[in-house]
Formats: C-alpha cells, structure tokens, sequence
C-alpha cells in the first residue's frame, strides 16, 4: 500500500465513524489514511479540485496583460504573480492527490466540465486596471474565504492553506497599490480604476457563494469543520473591510444602498443578482468558452512534450537519478 | 511508466544550515533530476531552502492508522525516557 | 574599475534580456504542464530583473523600454524569435543561455562596470543552461515526435547563433574563445541527447547587419507593438 491510498471502508463502521466524528470536534486535524467518511472524502476531493482549477484557470485572465504591463516594475510583479497561482494550484492538486484522485484524473474533468473553478475567472480583464481590481477584490474576497480554511480539518489541505495564505496578502496589496497609483494619477487613469472596480464588485461579492438559506453542501461542510464560517458571515466581513479601503482608494463602490448600520454595526448593501451568478456558473458567462478552450488546448499542446519526458525516464531509468 | 501520466515525488526542504529536511509537499516530475528542479522552482522560489531532498512517493511505507495503538501507545508510558522525569537539588549546575 | 558606462554595450545585454524575459512571459497560461509554468516564470523573472539593472545604468528603466523604436533596440534576433512550440522555446534557450554563461563568466571576471552584476546573473544563467540542457536531452532522446521537433528548432533557429559572437563596442569580451567555448557545450549537450550538430550558415546574407545593428525580424515589430501600447497610450503617466 502507498502513503495516500485510500483506506475501504472496515466493518466496524461505527466506531470509526465516533472515533473521526470525535477527532472533528476536538479540532484535530484528519490525515490522508485515517478512515473518513465516504461523503466527507468526496466532498473534500471536490472542494480542493475546484480550489486548485480556479488557481490555474485564475491564471489566464491576468497572463493577459504580462505582455503589455506599462512598467517593468508592473511587469515583474505581475509575472512572479501569475507564477503563484501556477505554485498555488500544485499545492492543491497534491493536496488532492492524498485521497487518491490523481492530478490528471482531476484535469480531465475540468477539462470536461466536468468539475468547476470559480466563476470570477469568467469574466474578462479589459484594461490595466483590471489588474489592480483583481488583485484588491477578487484576491481580497479569496483570502476572506481562505485564511478560516487554514483550520480545516482536512491536514494536508490546511497546510496547503497556510503556504497560499501567506503568498496571496502579497497579491492583494499589489492590487491595492496598482489601484491607488492609478487613482491618484492623470483623469484617465483614475476612469480606469473606478470602471475597473464598478465591473468587479458585484461579482466579486458572488465569490462567496449562494445566500446560506439557498447554499446546498453548506450544513455538512460546517459540520465536518471543511467549512468554518457561512457565506454569508465571510460575504458581509469582506464588504465591511472593502468600505473603508475604497475611500483610501478615492474610488466608490456601485451600489446606491451601501450605508453603515449602527444598530447591526456592519454595512448593509444592496441585492445581488443572483440570475447573472447562476447563469455564469451554467455556462453562460462571457469567457465560460474562451478559458476552457484555452486549458485544454494548453494541455493537448503540451502532450507530446509530457510523453517525452516520461519515454526518456522510461529508458534511462533511475540511472538518472 | 506509459502515456503522459509523470509520478508523483514528495519534496524535503532545508530551510538553513543545522536543521533537518522537512516535508514541503509533493509535486510531479518524470524523473528525479527533473523532480529536483521542479522542487527548487515551486519550494524555494522566496529563499525557503538551502537544500532538497525528492523521493518517489510510492517508495515511502507509512504506518498504518490501525496500528496506531500497537506502534505509539507503548511510547507513552515510559517517562523515564525524558529529562524532566529527574528531581535534581537546587544548585545543581550543568545537568 | 572604470566607472564610465559603455551605452551600446549595456544596450545590447539589457535589451537580450528584456526581449527573452517578454517572450517567456508569453507562455503563461500556455505550458505543457504546471510545473512548466513555474520554471519558465523563474527564469523570465530572473532575466527581467537583469534587464532592468542593466538598463538603469544608462537612463530610465521604463522610458528605454517603452519608448524607443525598434531601430533603437540592440538585442539579437535570436531572442526576439516567436515561442514557437515547447522545443522551439527550449532551442533557444540553450543556444542563449549558454552563450550568456560564458558572457557573464567573462564580465564577472573582468574590470568593467558590469561585473557585479555579470557576477550575479553568472549564477542565475547557469541555472537557465541546466533547464535548457535537460530538456534538450529529454526532447531529443524521448519520443519520435519529440526528437522530430527538437531537431526541427534547433535547425530553424541556428542562422541567429553567429550573431551572438559578433564583437560589440565597450565589451572586452574575448570572442573566439566564447565561441569555441559555446560551441564545445553545444556539441556536447546534442551528442547527449543523440542529436546531431545543425549544419548550414550561422548567419543570414543580409548586408543590412542584425539585431545588434538595430536590424530586426518582423515578429520583433508586433512584440514591440504590444509591449509599447499602452505605456504609449498616456504619455508621462505614472504606473
């Protein structure tokens, strides 16, 4: 047996299912070969899947503008950028990978569609200060969502939260500062921050998925402690932090009801439009095709070059090692 | 090994001199050459190491989970195994 | 150690560079496999941060970059050539990362203004040269396919190696010996790897001169096109 083969299912269910159900509750961690649930396991497969093809598929709307930064010092940052997520999606998949599911079984789906990545990545960066928006909100949303996750119950996708965590604060406040320069530069430059943040917002407050009375794994994934906080809990953190640092932005939200509530002492904000979210997530979003095209084509491309690779190793054998 | 399909490596960084290799991650590579380049690109790309160890992953044997008890639990009961089982007089130095 | 800045030479060296470090960076998103990405983005990282020292030393970063016309840009045309496929990208790679080695070793080593930095990158570019060397050998001793690509690009690409060897005004560089040294590492590596030396001329019969000269190939114009727009868009802007 190796390291991260999955264990069956022993007869004495129950008592394994006490011994992991007690484990959860103390707040210890589950390793790859101790006996979960069948759904836990799915549920955890699925999960870091969909974390890991957001990160690669996350790739493509920022590679976009690597070639035209304005500055090389932009350049620089954007490039070593784009390399994380490349970085975060590996951790990820290996995070995966110890419940036995293999990277390529798990491309194969995305590159189905079978499996999902988030449904920000669907929409397009149209100028440079998209940039900037992505790194400030879609990443600010992210980390929202992701920091509770370095406590998971699952250990190796917890560690692999750490690392990310710790990699990403440098993807917001690169956003943050290419915004504020933007901002604070020529008329043009600050249309271009404030269009880029009135596309972004709303999506990037659908990051955190469905409202908790419609949110179908949400129960059983607090439970197990895969999930730590509601979507709606995380949601209402993020626009509270947003608030204040668009007013250091010089830029405004678009939503005519976002006001501070005294009583709640959080900001109320306005209905989201959940049609667009569902209608982006089914497929219609305006970059569903061009994303999925582009990974696969990636991946096809580079076949023959993974084959040669592997016929080389096949014939030298460990002599190479 | 056929196809595409490159085999998984698990990757021990040294993050300085006088510690041990540590487990980072995992990664895959078609070899280990390759393996150790891949580890130095992905682990150590903020100065997080000093040296790599890779090692194929389906060569490492783990403990089972259900033989937790019989492997650890005999451990447990033998405190005369660390320093602090010891009373020693105050004023005693270098011990 | 003189501390006057040879400008053509501190040109040529940057804009190797910046021009390599812009082409790699075109294949984001597009490696053959993850870890791909990370190890081209390492290595357009480590050639951009070069290209910017280099440039710092004879005026603004950024004004040279995106403000000159393409007459003005003293790289080889090796560098600017198209990604092309993975083997296309690995061939000049090696031919490239291999001269800038011995480049640098020789710089490092000499008493010029760019030897602190020569010392530096030395390092980094042998890190590139051992990438390129193991996936030439890999390429070339894998799959039919592979050996058939990889023969393919490095015949294609090696009429812009002889530029890399042409003298070039405030570098004391010795010549022949880089040329002999490069081409005794390039032997080796495609022994290696079971390919055979190209054959053919190492230049084109263009009097007009190369890229060292200001004369470029056309896919050199588009990359310009795109790397320049918008940082031309808003005149005196901050980024």
């Amino acid at each position: 047996m190796t390291a991260t083969a999955p264990e069956t299912e022993a007869p004495d269910t129950a008592g394994l299912e006490a011994v992991f159900e007690a484990a959860v509750a103390a707040d210890e961690r589950i390793e790859p070969r101790d006996w979960m649930p069948d759904a836990y396991r799915a549920t955890l497969v699925r999960q870091m899947a969909q974390h890991a093809h957001s990160e690669i598929i996350g790739m493509q709307p920022e590679a976009n503008w690597i070639t035209r930064a304005p500055s090389l010092r932009r350049k620089a940052i954007l490039m070593a950028k784009v390399q994380d997520e490349a970085g975060h999606g590996l951790y990820l998949y290996s995070a995966a990978e110890t419940l036995g599911t293999g990277r390529e079984e798990l491309l194969d789906k995305l590159h189905a569609g079978r499996q999902r990545y988030s449904s920000i990545f669907n929409y397009p960066t149209l100028t440079w200060a998209d940039v900037g928006a992505i790194g400030w909100l879609v990443d600010g949303a992210a980390i929202t969502n992701q920091v509770p996750l370095c406590r998971c119950s699952y250990g190796p996708y917890a560690r692999a939260m750490v690392r990310i965590c710790k990699e990403e604060s440098f993807h917001q406040r690169q956003g943050y500062e290419l915004l504020l320069t933007l901002s604070r530069g020529t008329p043009a430059q600050h249309a271009m921050a404030q269009d880029a943040v009135d596309r972004w917002w709303w999506p990037s407050l659908m990051m955190f998925g469905p409202p908790d009375d419609a949110s179908a794994h949400s129960a059983q994934s607090m439970a197990w402690k895969i999930k730590r906080h509601s979507n709606d809990e995380l949601r209402q953190r993020f626009v509270d932090i947003c608030v204040p640092q668009a007013e250091s932005l010089g830029l405004t939200l678009p939503d005519p009801d976002l006001r501070w509530n005294e009583e709640r002492g959080h900001y109320d904000f306005g209905p989201i439009d959940w049609d667009e979210f569902h209608e982006v997530l089914r497929g219609n979003g305006p970059c569903n095709d061009q994303r999925l095209a582009q990974r696969r084509r990636a991946h096809e491309e580079g076949a023959w070059v993974r084959e040669a690779a592997a016929a080389y190793a096949a014939k030298h054998g460990e002599a190479t090692a | 090994m056929t196809g595409t399909d490159w085999p998984l490596w698990e990757v021990f960084v040294r993050s300085r001199r006088g510690l041990s290799h540590t487990h980072a991650g995992s990664l895959h590579a078609p070899d280990a050459e390759m393996a150790l380049r891949n580890a130095r690109d992905l682990y150590t790309r903020r100065s997080e190491g000093v040296s790599i160890w890779v090692v194929p992953s389906a060569a490492v044997t783990a403990s089972s989970p259900d033989e937790k008890d019989p492997f650890f639990e005999p451990a447990a009961d033998k405190p005369y195994r660390h320093p602090t089982f010891y009373e020693i007089p105050e004023g005693v130095q270098h011990l | 150690m003189t501390t006057v800045v040879p400008e053509r030479a501190a040109l040529a060296l940057g804009d190797d560079a910046l021009v390599l470090s812009h082409r790699l960076g075109e294949w984001a998103g597009h490696a053959p496999v993850l870890e791909e990405e990370v190890a081209l983005a390492n290595i357009a990282l480590d050639l951009l941060g070069q290209a910017r020292t280099l440039l710092s030393l004879v005026g603004d970063e950024d004004d040279l970059a995106f403000l000159r016309e393409e007459r003005a840009f003293r790289n080889v045309q090796l560098v600017e050539q198209p990604n092309g496929d993975f083997a296309h990208t690995i061939a000049r790679q090696l031919y490239f990362s291999a001269y800038q080695e011995l480049l640098y070793g020789q710089l490092a080593a000499s008493d010029t203004v760019f030897a602190p930095l020569a010392a530096k990158a030395v390092k980094e570019v042998a890190y590139h040269r051992d990438h390129a060397e193991h996936w030439t050998l890999r390429l070339g001793d894998g799959t039919d396919e592979s050996r058939r690509r990889m023969r393919h690009a490095l015949d294609a690409l090696w009429r812009y190696t002889g530029e890399l060897f042409e003298p070039v005004e405030g570098l004391p560089v010795d010549g022949p010996a880089l040329r002999e040294g490069w081409l005794g590492r390039i032997t080796g590596v495609l022994e290696r790897a079971g390919l055979a030396l190209p054959e053919g001329p190492q230049h084109t019969p263009w009097a007009a001169g190369g890229g060292r000269q200001g004369i470029h190939t056309e896919p050199f114009g588009r990359m310009l096109a795109e790397m320049q727009h918008l940082h031309r868009s808003h005149p005196g802007a901050s980024w």
